[in-house]
């Protein structure tokens, strides 16, 4: 039951990183700018998942504060940029 | 890096990985939605397959992983839970707000939202009148 647990975090761990490039070709290669903020948003939640992966196969409870500060980061980060986009400030 | 105990329950581990593995695949596709999609207004709705069902499916798995580990209630991943739902639509919107508003401001309009929306087709019909009533508007709000 070990090797099963195993080999699904392996496969998990797989796919997450496959989904961050896949974000990565879009940031790449997003026509517009808030495609390229899209992207980013997603990738800032891929590396939550990926913290809370981590946490699951090394069994501590550490790396629930990583996610929750990912996300926390990723949410102010998102907004402040797309506010730029619309308006060209971020504070009004 | 793998530090699990030897002696883990199969009702434990058949559930986790279940979770582990199905909250991956979502996720995984929700990001290829966000890279094959066409549009935009099209691809804003790829990553959010993934924050619901992904992230739920992991926080699940975690929250029963260390409940059964520790034997006690771990539930404290629920605050990442209720932290992403509730944040994930306010990007969403402000993201859908900001596309509207530039293509508008361009005057640019996908040809494949013309006919679904008749308010957003009158604008692009008037968008070179509509342009600098923007404009204005846009320097209204930042006097420099």
């Amino acid at each position: 039951m070990k090797l099963l647990l195993e080999i699904s975090l392996y496969f998990s761990q797989f796919c997450i990183v496959l989904a961050m490039l896949l974000c990565m070709l879009r940031l790449l290669k997003g026509p517009t700018a808030q495609d390229r903020v899209l992207a980013l948003d997603t990738l800032w939640i891929c590396a939550m998942l990926f913290a809370l992966l981590l946490g699951i196969g090394f069994a501590s409870l550490v790396y629930f504060e990583w996610a929750m500060l990912i996300a926390l980061t990723g949410f102010v980060s998102s907004v402040a940029l797309a506010k730029f986009l619309m308006r060209g400030e971020i504070i009004e | 890096m793998i530090n699990i105990p030897e002696d883990i329950s199969p009702w434990l581990a058949i559930p986790v990985a279940l979770l582990l593995i199905c909250g991956s695949l979502i996720t995984l596709v929700g990001t290829l939605g966000l890279l094959r999609l066409p549009h935009f207004y099209q691809r804003i709705h790829g990553p959010a397959i993934s924050i619901t069902f992904g992230a739920g499916s992991f926080l699940l798995a975690s929250m029963l992983y260390f409940t059964v580990l520790q034997q006690r209630l771990v539930i404290h991943e629920l605050l990442i839970t209720a932290f992403v739902m509730l944040t994930a639509p306010v990007t969403a919107m402000l993201l859908m707000r900001t596309a509207v508003y530039r293509d508008l401001r361009n005057g640019r309009q996908s040809p494949d939202l013309k006919p679904a929306t008749p308010l957003a087709s009158g604008h692009a019909t008037t968008a070179g009148a509509n342009r600098p009533g923007l404009m204005e508007e846009q320097s209204d709000s930042n006097p420099e």
